[in-house]
């Protein structure tokens, strides 16, 4: 299926879930902030969270700002 | 001596608060922060970027400062929250400087969308630092709405331009029953130890040092114009007289 990851299309396999697709962009054990169509998702539900086809996930972290 | 900056039952020894924008390095902006005193920093939240080299969250962490993270770029109430939420997700803070500003061109915050997303975030358990226009109604209605602070601004982001109304930080800091943060505009020493003798209780800034020939010079420089106009301040300057005051007796 289809997901888009930070605005750019990916290829998930079917049921993939919210982890996969953040672990596509970074491995960073904190620090990272994940939302599916525009919901926060907690950490610790990622592994459980399964994305569905055309989901909009948005992964941020902290940089250099203000 | 003993003078601490409280915001939400939070005690700070430094009385400047950095940025971290226009570092040209890490390693420069580290030896800035080191030297500036600082014991709370802000970060913007942007998109993962998978290339990214070295991480300013790390870099905080080293130096056990603590991060507050902003809603840069910001333009409505609605992005604000939501990046609020994902900053507190990611950095496990509920702290946030509130940013949502109505230009590129200005950067000068949205009064309305402003306060509609401090309303919002304090209502979700957000401790709320919004950066202000030098408005003292503004403020006002931030403080009662249930900001920990209030953060007008000097001057437009990055300008240098120093403090413009210097009148109206005057005015919000007289009524302000919270600590007033001078954030943004400013441009050199002189103008930190201006804001403090103002009576604000903090300052903010970052081009000035992050952009400055050599950052960590300035950054100890801010640190020092912090920390003099905040005695300046405490000791109570004389009055301005129209005429001159001979200092030595005048006989004998």
């Amino acid at each position: 299926m289809q997901v888009k990851i930070n605005g750019r299309p990916h290829q998930l396999a079917g049921g993939g879930s919210l982890a996969q697709a953040v672990a596509l962009l970074t491995r960073a054990p904190s620090g990272v902030a994940a939302a599916v169509n525009g919901t926060v998702v907690r950490r610790a539900a990622w592994d459980t969270t399964a994305l569905a086809e055309g989901d909009d996930v948005e992964v941020l972290t902290a940089v250099q700002g203000g | 001596m003993d003078d601490p900056l409280l915001i939400a039952g939070e005690k700070f020894t430094s009385r400047l608060i950095m940025g971290t924008g226009g570092a040209p390095s890490m390693d420069v902006l580290d030896r800035a922060l080191a030297a500036s005193g600082t014991e709370l920093t802000t970060v913007a939240m942007r998109r993962v970027d998978p290339a990214a080299q070295g991480s300013v969250l790390a870099l905080l962490a080293d130096r056990g400062i603590r991060v507050l993270p902003n809603t840069a770029g910001c333009y409505t109430a609605t992005e604000a929250v939501r990046v609020a939420a994902m900053a507190r997700e990611a950095l496990g803070t509920s702290w946030v400087k509130l940013e949502v500003i109505a230009d590129e061109r200005t950067l000068l915050p949205d009064p309305v969308e402003l306060l509609l997303a401090a309303e919002q975030l304090v209502a979700d358990g957000f401790t709320v630092l919004p950066y202000t226009n030098d408005d003292p109604v503004l403020a006002r209605r931030l403080e009662q709405a249930g900001c920990a602070a209030v953060m007008p601004l000097g001057a437009p982001i990055g300008s240098g331009l120093g403090i413009r109304n210097p009148h109206n930080i005057e005015l919000i800091v007289e009524s302000a029953g919270v600590p007033v943060v001078l954030d943004a505009g400013i441009g050199t020493a002189s103008d930190a130890a201006i804001a403090m003798e103002l009576g604000c209780a903090a300052v903010l800034l970052a081009t000035s040092v992050t952009r400055a020939r050599s950052p960590e010079l300035m950054a100890e420089a801010m640190r020092l114009a912090v920390a003099a106009g905040r005695q300046a301040f405490l000791a109570g300057r004389v009055p301005r007289r129209h005429l001159a005051l001979a200092s030595s007796p005048p006989v004998g």
